[in-house]
């Protein structure tokens, strides 16, 4: 772990060549820092997880520059230049901390010799069953062994024969034979998810992972225990055998189950989702996140899906709908439900439209139990983008009670509604029949069988955009996949509205000339440009909703004692 | 074990007294910690568990500075095969190794001491555990030791039977409770952070019941025994192809290999012939009965050496390319075939690789199964060649020195032996052609 670094540079010299480097950091995370394509092979070492050193692939050849014993000076050689006392056996570049003056050689005949060996080692009880495996295509082992490997087998015995399809727990299987015994999956379970449930039994060649007796492996982190194996010994379950990982596109995306927004992968093909995985952001989720946020893909797919605009229940196109929901806005007595569930840009629409038809916003937060790791106790992903965009000032409560009174008394005659289904949220049924409503939304409830307009919205795989998080990061996410033929963003068709109640031409603009508007017209925002989100986010400036009392508590990386001072994200190593 | 042979000794504390024990426990409190410790560096007492090294250095590594409670651990897991002397000590001299433990952990600062014995050691686990019940009720042991203001307890702990326990790094985990996976180091060099993250002095039993003997005659004075480097006794546990296997205590290069065999042990079996010994416990290199050891000391001085004229000590022996190791000679004569012989070497280091790292875990059952298919009749010429590319492969690339103790010996056997591993898949060739042949004819018919 890279936990000991620190911000001062120190030269070391890798392969004769002088790099800095922060002072601490180990040999893998060092050679990958001096750059050039080096990269020190490894793979028990993860750098989210303690050291183990026990695959002994990352073997290196390391020196000091030599000193006499005696008198402490330098030790020079006939050229003047400082000796180097190299070890006379390789070390592990894992465990191995830079300091001022070491050398590293990665490529000597010692450490090819050496990872050749581990290489033959690790593949002669391996079942080497590839054209069947889950991992193929993005398998360690596979890759090493062609980069490391002899490229035969001197191996004439008979292989071990282990378990082939253990169930740990209720997402993950395990293949023993394919399992090399790296640890990450104890150290996993036990240093980040914090559940003491796996290890191994027996000795020797035949040790064997497997979770404790009485236990199994079903807490809600047990996938990435999938993701962090180094080769297809954890397979996860549902994706087994599903997909060969070559044939999926990879989309960056934010996990839409907390206020954390992990960044996630999207792996997809023609239009399907297969896979979510996590994506490395050290400044919100390190490289994990959590079982239940994987599937959340999984309800794109549902019966319930709005496939049609329709007005008064009548099928329409787009524009028409558009139409007829600028129409009915400008009306009297308006009011808007926002959600935060919706994009910054669907806020900034839901601002602007609030703003032109005079509409008082309503808003609940959504609050579940935290676990203190990455599921936060707010359970939407963009309270914080409706704070910046200005439709609340305050944290909003989980009812809706003053606008079911609003109806009632007759305050509000129309509402547009995005997403949220208002009957669970403390506004009767029959309440809504007294308003007219605009509704936007993935799935059919209680609203849109009864609202006058009816669009319908893409999930969070289907369209882009960004949310802001609980540490006031702003971040983004791609489309995937295309949504149901037909339909257009919600934000295509905010901005038609907007346009109609302004009486413009609807621009339809792309996310570029949006932001551009954003960054303009709300202050929170200002200077930011979509492409300037790059893939890790933007740090915002909390100060001016720093008195807010946010419910989130402590977990992986938020603090809210000291969350003032941590707005910047923490130098570490990437 | 001065007094072991004499008629009725026994190893009750009352016995251990009345020979003068506990006496140089009186004189070590009347010393102060830091001059042990240099009385101990000074008698150049090396580690008998194995390695060597010397235990006034590896006291003098202690971190004593990180305030955290110090503790010493007694390495009684006596498990490398061939090795029998801390069993004995214990068995019939317990209270010279808790004498010696308390002057060590006075010495050392450690107010907590463990003995961690192997389990199939139950008898000297009953034995220790008595001992100690008796120490404490005459206050060797316990709290303010002989009205001095220090206090020092030992705890006896048995493992569960397994080799790598007697790794000093697998040992702490095993003491802690965990599986006895070695610990990698750095960082976790015991001096600085052994037992529960703290500062622990690992030594074997042998090595502690020679600090009670530094304290009793000074370090200078127990220096004079042996040779200069090579100071004190050893006990040489002596099995196999000898008449009279057994263990026997001798200064260190008092005697001399043949000495140990043929005068000591009785000589060989009557008819047979020395084929080769080795010398420090099963990982240890063999040694050839017709080989010639020459080379230099490291006091420079030349030699020139046949088996029976290495002296039995730490440099000799190293020089000569084995080690004194655990002390453990495995003495092997004509009828011992080679192959056979490492077969079962494998084996035991096969069985025993914790899994923890690959080259180990994966490396050594390999040459288990091929030395096991040699004994088979499967030989191939080409193995002896693998065996040892193997071994190359493992050793220095581990996480402890089972990497080495499991290479030493196929690496050793390969080298010196290796026109019997070439023979014996020559031979099985042969009678496999016959044997088909054989049934060819069969059919024929």
């Amino acid at each position: 772990m890279s936990e000991n670094a620190t911000p001062d540079p120190i030269t070391i010299n890798i392969d004769g060549r002088d790099v800095e480097v922060p002072k601490g950091i180990n040999v893998i995370e060092a050679v990958k820092l001096a750059g050039k394509g080096k990269e020190v092979p490894h793979y028990c070492y993860h750098p989210k997880l303690s050291v183990a050193g026990n695959c002994r692939m990352c073997l290196v050849e390391m020196g000091m520059p030599m000193r006499d014993r005696a008198t402490g000076d330098p030790v020079l050689d006939e050229s003047g230049q400082q000796k180097i006392g190299w070890m006379p056996k390789p070390t592990i570049g894992c465990a191995t901390n830079a300091s001022p003056g070491m050398h590293i050689k990665t490529a000597s005949p010692m450490v090819v010799e050496a990872r050749n060996g581990v290489t033959e080692f690790l593949l002669i009880n391996h079942p080497l069953d590839c054209p069947i495996c889950d991992q193929a295509g993005e398998c360690r082992l596979q890759e090493f062994s062609a980069e490391h490997g002899r490229g035969y087998s001197r191996f004439i015995e008979e292989k071990n024969v282990k378990p082939k399809r253990t169930v740990l727990g209720p997402r993950v299987t395990l293949d023993d034979e394919r399992c090399i015994l790296c640890s990450r999956c104890v150290r996993f379970s036990n240093e980040v998810a914090g559940e003491d449930v796996l290890g191994f039994v027996d000795r020797g060649t035949y040790s064997t992972l497997t979770c404790y007796p009485g236990k199994d492996l079903s807490h809600n982190y047990s996938l990435n225990t999938v993701d962090i194996c180094p080769v297809g010994a954890l397979t996860s379950t549902d994706f087994r055998f599903k997909m060969r990982v070559w044939f999926l596109k990879r989309t960056n995306s934010i996990c839409t189950e907390s206020s954390v927004g992990a960044n996630t992968t999207v792996w997809s093909r023609e239009g399907k989702i297969y896979r979510v995985t996590p994506r490395r952001n050290d400044a919100v989720n390190d490289t994990w996140m959590t079982d239940s946020g994987r599937s959340l893909f999984k309800s794109i797919e549902g019966d319930d899906r709005l496939t049609h605009y329709t007005v008064d229940g009548v099928q329409k196109t787009p524009d028409e709908a558009a139409a007829a929901a600028a129409a009915l806005l400008q009306g009297e007595a308006v009011a808007l439900v926002t959600s935060p569930d919706s994009s910054v840009e669907e806020q900034f629409y839901h601002r602007r439209i609030a703003a032109q038809t005079g509409a008082q916003v309503y808003m609940v937060s959504r609050v579940g139990e935290g676990d203190g790791i990455l599921l936060s106790e707010d359970r939407s992903p963009n309270l914080r983008g409706a704070l910046l965009n200005g439709l609340t000032d305050e944290i909003p409560g989980q009812e809706l009670n003053s606008l079911a009174a609003a109806i009632e008394s007759g305050a509000v005659k129309r509402l547009l509604v995005a997403g949220e289904d208002l009957t669970q949220l403390g506004v009767a049924s029959d309440l809504l029949k007294k308003v007219e409503i605009v509704y936007f939304g993935m799935q059919a409830n209680a609203v849109s069988q009864v609202a006058q307009v009816v669009c319908p919205s893409l999930s969070v795989f289907e369209k882009e955009g960004s949310f802001v998080n609980l540490t006031f990061r702003l971040q983004k996410f791609a489309a995937a996949v295309p949504g149901p033929r037909g339909i257009l963003t919600d934000v295509a068709i905010l901005d038609r509205i907007a346009s109609a109640l302004a009486e413009e031409k609807a621009q339809a603009p792309l996310m570029d000339a949006l932001w551009v508007q954003i960054s303009t017209e709300v202050k929170a925002f200002a200077g930011i440009t979509w492409r300037g989100i790059g893939s890790q986010g933007v740090a915002l400036d909390a100060e001016s909703l720093s008195e807010l009392n946010f419910i989130e508590t402590k977990n992986l990386k938020y603090d809210p004692a000291t969350f003032g001072q941590a707005q910047v994200a923490p130098a570490g190593v990437i | 074990m001065k007094h072991v042979d004499e008629p009725g000794y026994s190893n009750d504390i009352d016995c251990y007294i009345r020979n003068g024990g506990y006496e140089d426990l009186k004189k070590a409190f009347a010393m102060k910690p830091e001059d042990i410790c240099a009385e101990v560096m000074e008698s150049g007492v090396r580690g008998r568990g194995g390695a060597g090294f010397p235990a006034g250095m590896k006291w003098k590594f202690l971190d004593r500075k990180s305030g955290k409670p110090i503790y010493l651990v007694c390495n009684a897991d006596e498990s490398e095969p061939g090795t029998f002397k801390d069993r004995q000590i214990i068995h019939q001299d317990p209270h010279q190794l808790i004498e010696g433990m308390i002057c060590s952990a006075y010495a050392v600062g450690a107010k907590l001491a463990f003995i961690y014995i192997r389990g199939e050691f139950f008898e000297g686990y009953r034995i220790l555990e008595r001992a100690i019940e008796e120490a404490r009720a005459k206050n060797f042991l316990g709290d303010n030791i002989l009205g001095s203001d220090y206090s020092c307890d030992i705890i006896v702990h048995r493992g569960a039977g397994a080799y790598i326990c007697g790794e000093e790094t697998g040992l702490i985990e095993s003491l802690e409770g965990n599986r006895a996976n070695p610990r990698i180091k750095p960082p976790y060099f015991p001096a600085a952070l052994g037992l529960y993250q703290c500062p622990t002095i690992v030594n074997n039993v042998e090595t502690l019941c020679d600090v009670k003997h530094v304290v009793s005659m000074g370090g200078a004075e127990f220096a004079k025994i042996g040779t200069p480097g090579n100071t004190g006794t050893r006990t040489w546990c002596v099995s196999g192809h000898v008449m009279k296997p057994g263990f026997y205590e001798f200064a260190c290069a008092d005697l001399t290999l043949g000495e140990l065999i043929y005068d000591v042990c009785g000589g060989l079996r009557p008819g047979r012939s020395l084929k080769a010994v080795i010398p420090g416990g099963s990982s240890a290199k063999v040694l050839r009965a017709d080989e010639r050891f020459t080379g230099k000391l490291k006091n420079g001085t030349a030699f020139d050496w046949g088996i029976g004229d290495i002296p039995m000590d730490f440099d000799s022996l190293m020089a000569c390319g084995s080690m004194s190791g655990s002390g453990g000679v495995i003495v092997m004569d004509d009828s011992t075939d080679i192959v056979e012989a490492l077969a079962n070497i494998n084996y035991f280091y096969a069985h025993e690789s914790c899994g923890q790292c690959t080259p180990c875990r994966e490396g050594v059952p390999w040459m288990r199964k091929i030395t096991a298919r040699m004994v088979a009749g499967e030989a191939r010429e080409e193995d002896a060649d693998l065996l040892n590319s193997i071994a190359d492969q493992i050793a220095g690339r581990t996480i402890c020195a089972f990497g080495e103790a499991a290479s030493w010996p196929v690496q050793s056997f390969i080298a010196k032996f290796k026109d019997e591993f070439v023979e014996k898949a020559r031979e099985q060739a042969a009678r496999r052609k016959e044997g088909k042949d054989a049934a060819k004819e069969t059919v024929l018919i």
